[in-house]
């Protein structure tokens, strides 16, 4: 049967299959989350197979949306903003009520979570929004371009979800800070936010207080409140320099570490391979991040500029605020370890990001001004 | 323009992103400090905590020491029963609602469930506490095959203490219940706590409490590894428990038993002491009552009977009730007489039955008197007025220095808590009890009926029994004491509990030859004859009767009173008289007069001691015993 119709050739099927892969990229992403599968593995081995598919998943989701062009990403920016903040909104009004805060939307066929693709609709409208200034930005741009990013973040955190409110914000500061958001009027919002500081800490749920005095003095409500930070402390602690060795950490697999295979999971790898496997991931990550970077440096329009380095620069938040919350130097906010943790929203979301980046990347020469 | 524009935009857009990069790194390098510090230079912190975590104590009870009296028998032991307990942090719902939902399976009666709110209210701890102890297997199996319907409930195997013959020896064993605060303090005050980690109980009187830190044992421990939810996972290392240690009594059960049974259903005391070491024999406070109620917290209604009874259970009479010795006071009146030679056992006086003294008259029971009477007739038919002269010429601080010395108004230091001191009276002593300047002197005349042990003084039981065994004894005094010996349940080694002779007291071989020989009188041809009537040993004894002057600690109710207003009968004895291997004495309270109600106890003791005879009715109440012989 050599006489097969090329196109299905298995070699032109696996060229066309890679066309708009980026190796290094997909390389990074796979080595972490084989990281991921090994961590799972040890916290919580019969969610194996599920992660497995949610990355299958990912990874499909990932290939469609490298395929896309980045024109089509920014005419379809205002409309996913759109519907993102209606949803949002909806969601306010109609949600589901689930562990205390109102963050899913029952749509009958499924339940959606709007918050979370705002994570990659923010800074896809403000890099359109941008892009359509094309000269300089002034300052009213900027300030036009704060709304855009205020009002979806102001949704998020009502909900509540901090962890989330804090992703979509930093995610669309990314794109005005890259924007050229002059260090004057940083410096500025700096100091009044500091000032209005003690406003918000007003505004702030009892819960989020607590986590935040907890991170302060963690023993002083070591049962209570304080628990998730000591024993994860305590866990990474004692994986010592190298490690108790895969499926041997006591504090892991005798369960005093909470939410183990998800937002704590940095915990479980901590305490079994030690600083050794904390320095290989902080390398991978930073080496992904960079690759992010290059890209973004290396793309032909603004708003592919802006909106790869945002996208990177989401990536390094989801892995600074869960390490620091784990190891106890900022607060518990729901954020995963990225590409790790169990869960499959989250590496869906993750992967539409590494799609756009190779998109970006594929199309670097296609489009010169 | 717009090249430079755009080449601007560029330019600064890297700038932008070279920053960026810069913070990540920074951000990172941040985390890589953090990880050092916690990883490298904590790691020996953390790695203890992880270990503190991971490994639980779970201690091992040690079986609570056996008590046995001189024979071996067993007077105390434990065995293992089941008992269902309840986590009260770990239940899901109300109390109630949950010891409802065990109907049909385990039988929880109304009482066990009031105990258990009790225990609840008072034991401030997190571990678990039982509500129905010795389950029937049925039961545990039905539970053991429902168990996931109840959270909070488990079924343990638990050693419980038995007092298998019941209240037999109650007050000279004592009992163990649930630890309490005060106890908490001892423990602590010992620096027992690890020690007592998961111990319930704690000895609360008699042998029990005496020796808790002797019966206890050692707690063994069981290192765990547990995990968050602390639910064992596997055993790392085991440390067995030593158990308690044994303790062997000087006590006879056999002698004990008769003593008890004696009694009948009267009020009273026995102690029974072996004259050459100061080993109690038999020690008996009567009415007793069964130790085995208190083991598991005693229930309310068990309490309320016994504290309000009117017959007072719980009070250990022989430690703890002070009594006037009546005559039975005189054979040490007359010993203080010949050592302070103040009389000489010829010396006789005309008994005109009675003793005047400046315008009081001081009666004898018996109208007329007893004619001459010498020394040995004196004890012999207990004649009074030859004891208000001897008194009268003694001196209330002769006769207190002389009895001082033979243990009356001390504390014998007898190891069973409780004991009181009873009261010897003396012008220092009147001088403290009373605040009153003119209460405070002491008159004369009171020290005449001191003379027959009436008046201010009273004896406990054991203080009355010491004295006799001194005098049977050649007065030779010893502690009196109930642990013969303290045997190691692991290596058998025995630690002997010495005999201790307190002091030898200063008196004549002769003198004391004229005592006894006076008080085989008393059972040969005086007031306790017709008691010792065919005894086949020579025994020495005196009764006497105490006069209810007040009867403190008894709340006089209308029924009870002319019961409780009859005077204390009193004997005490040794034999065999020329060389005693046993002395006594009885009380029976409100029992009238010693000849008649506790001389027949004493017989049915030394005829067990000595002959073996086991008596199986209560000691008769020689009705025609003379009122006189008193």
């Amino acid at each position: 049967m050599t006489d097969l119709n090329p196109r299905w050739h298995p070699r032109i099927m696996w060229r066309w299959l890679m066309a708009p892969i980026d190796v290094p990229l997909l390389s990074l992403a796979a080595l972490l989350m084989l990281a991921g599968l090994v961590m799972v593995g040890s916290a919580a081995p019969e969610r194996l197979n599920s992660q497995l598919l949610n990355m299958m998943v990912a990874l499909v989701v990932m290939r469609l949306v490298a395929q896309l062009p980045p024109q089509r990403l920014m005419h379809l920016a205002p409309p996913i903003y759109v519907i993102g903040i209606v949803l949002l909104i909806a969601v306010a009004l109609f949600g589901d009520i689930s562990k205390g805060a109102r963050r899913w939307l029952d749509l009958q066929v499924t339940r959606v979570q709007p918050s979370e693709m705002m994570k990659i609709a923010v800074p896809l409208m403000l890099a359109w929004f941008f892009q359509k200034r094309e000269t300089l930005p002034r300052l009213r741009d900027h300030a036009v371009a704060a709304l855009f990013l205020l009002v979806p973040t102001a949704l998020i955190a009502r909900q509540p979800d901090l962890g989330t409110a804090i992703l979509v914000f930093a995610a669309g500061f990314y794109v005005i800070f890259l924007a050229g958001l002059p260090w004057k009027v940083m410096a500025g919002l700096a100091i009044t936010g500091a000032a209005a500081a003690p406003l918000a800490w007003n505004l702030l749920h009892d819960y989020q207080r607590a986590r935040i005095l907890t991170l302060l003095d963690p023993e002083k409500d070591p049962l209570g409140k304080g628990f998730h930070i000591i024993q994860s402390t305590i866990a990474i602690g004692a994986g010592g320099l190298l490690g108790k060795g895969w499926g041997q950490g006591t504090q892991a697999q005798l369960e005093f570490i909470p939410e183990r295979h998800t937002d704590f999971i940095f915990a479980v790898l901590s305490e079994e391979f030690g600083l050794l496997g904390n320095l290989v991931l902080l390398v991978l990550y930073a080496l992904l991040i960079g690759r992010g970077l290059m890209i973004a440096a290396n793309a032909p329009t603004l708003f592919a500029r802006l909106l790869a380095g945002a996208i990177t620069m989401i990536f390094f938040t989801y892995a600074f605020v869960n390490m620091g919350m784990v190891s106890g130097i900022l607060p518990v906010v729901g954020v995963p370890l990225p590409f790790i943790s169990y869960g499959g929203t989250a590496l869906v979301t993750l992967f539409l990001g590494i799609g756009i980046l190779m998109s970006i990347h594929r199309n670097r020469m296609l489009v010169q001004k | 323009m717009q090249i430079d524009n755009a080449a601007d935009d560029l330019g600064r857009f890297t700038g932008r992103l070279t920053f960026a990069g810069a913070f990540v790194l920074l951000c990172f390098g941040a985390l890589f400090l953090r990880f050092l510090w916690l990883q490298v230079v904590q790691h020996d912190y953390y790695q203890t905590r992880a270990e503190d975590n991971r490994i639980a104590l779970v201690p091992i009870l040690p079986n609570r020491g056996l008590i046995a009296d001189r024979n071996g028998m067993v007077l105390a032991r434990n065995f293992s029963a089941y008992t269902l307990e309840i986590m009260p942090n770990k239940l899901h719902g109300g109390l109630d609602a949950a010891i409802d939902s065990l109907a049909g399976v385990v039988d929880i009666q109304p009482r066990d469930r009031r105990r258990f709110k009790k225990l609840l209210e008072e034991t401030r701890t997190i571990e678990s506490l039982p509500i129905r102890t010795h389950l029937a297997d049925e039961e545990v199996a039905r539970f053991v095959a429902q168990r996931y319907r109840f959270p909070g409930f488990e079924v343990r195997a638990r050693l419980f203490r038995d007092y298998p013959r019941g209240s037999f020896g109650s007050h000279l064993l004592g009992y163990i219940s649930r630890l309490s605060d005060k106890d908490v303090e001892k423990i602590e005050q010992r620096e027992q706590e690890a020690n007592y980690r998961g111990t319930h109980h704690f000895g609360k009187s008699g042998l029990e409490q005496r020796y808790e830190f002797d019966l206890h044992g050692v707690t063994g421990f069981e290192q765990v590894e547990v995990d968050a939810g602390g639910r064992a996972v596997r055993v790392l290392a085991r440390t067995p428990p030593t158990a308690g240690n044994n303790l062997r009594l000087t006590i006879d059960a056999g002698l004990q038993e008769v003593a008890e049974n004696a009694f009948g259903e009267r009020r009273g005391a026995l102690v029974a002491i072996e004259p050459a070491t100061g080993g109690i024999l038999a020690l008996v406070s009567m009415p007793n009552f069964d130790p085995n109620l208190f083991v598991d917290g005693i229930a309310g209604q068990d309490w309320d009977e016994l504290n309000n009874s009117p017959d007072k259970p719980m009070v250990n009479r022989a430690l703890n009730g002070a009594y006037p010795p009546g005559s039975t006071f005189k054979p040490f009146m007359a010993l203080a007489a010949l050592t302070a030679g103040k009389r000489t056992p010829e010396q006789t006086i005309a008994d005109p039955g009675f003793f005047r003294f400046g315008n009081h008259t001081f009666r004898d029971d018996k109208k007329g008197g007893h004619g001459l009477v010498d020394m040995y007739k004196s004890i012999v038919v207990s004649c009074d007025t030859y004891y208000y002269q001897l008194a009268n010429d003694l001196g209330i601080d002769g006769i207190a220095g002389f009895m001082g010395q033979l243990g009356l108004g001390q504390r014998t230091g007898i190891d069973i808590a409780g004991e009181s001191e009873g009261v010897l009276p003396s012008q220092e002593w009147k001088k403290k009890r009373f605040k009153k300047p003119e209460q405070q002197k002491w008159y004369a005349g009171e020290t005449i009926s001191i003379g027959i042990g009436q008046g201010y003084n009273a004896y406990t039981p054991v203080q009355l029994a010491q004295a006799t065994a001194t005098l049977a004894n050649d007065g030779v005094m010893f502690r009196p004491h109930l642990v013969q010996y303290v045997e190691d349940a692991r290596t058998g080694e025995k630690r002997y509990i010495e005999p201790r002779p307190i002091r030898t007291l200063p008196l004549r071989q002769a003198d004391i030859d004229v005592i006894k020989h006076a008080m085989i009188g008393v059972n040969k041809e005086g007031t306790g004859a017709r008691a010792f009537a065919g005894a086949e040993y020579v025994s020495a004894g005196k009764t006497g009767t105490a006069q209810v002057f007040s009867y403190k600690g008894v709340e006089h109710k209308t029924e009870h009173m002319q019961a409780h207003l009859r005077d204390h009968a009193l004997f005490i004895a040794f034999a065999p008289a020329d060389k005693p291997t046993i002395a006594l004495a009885v009380l029976v309270e409100n029992g009238g007069f010693g000849a008649r109600a506790a001389a027949p106890i004493a017989r049915q003791v030394l005829d067990y001691h000595l002959l073996g005879k086991r008596a199986r009715t209560p000691a008769p109440v020689d009705a025609t015993a003379e009122e006189e012989a008193e």
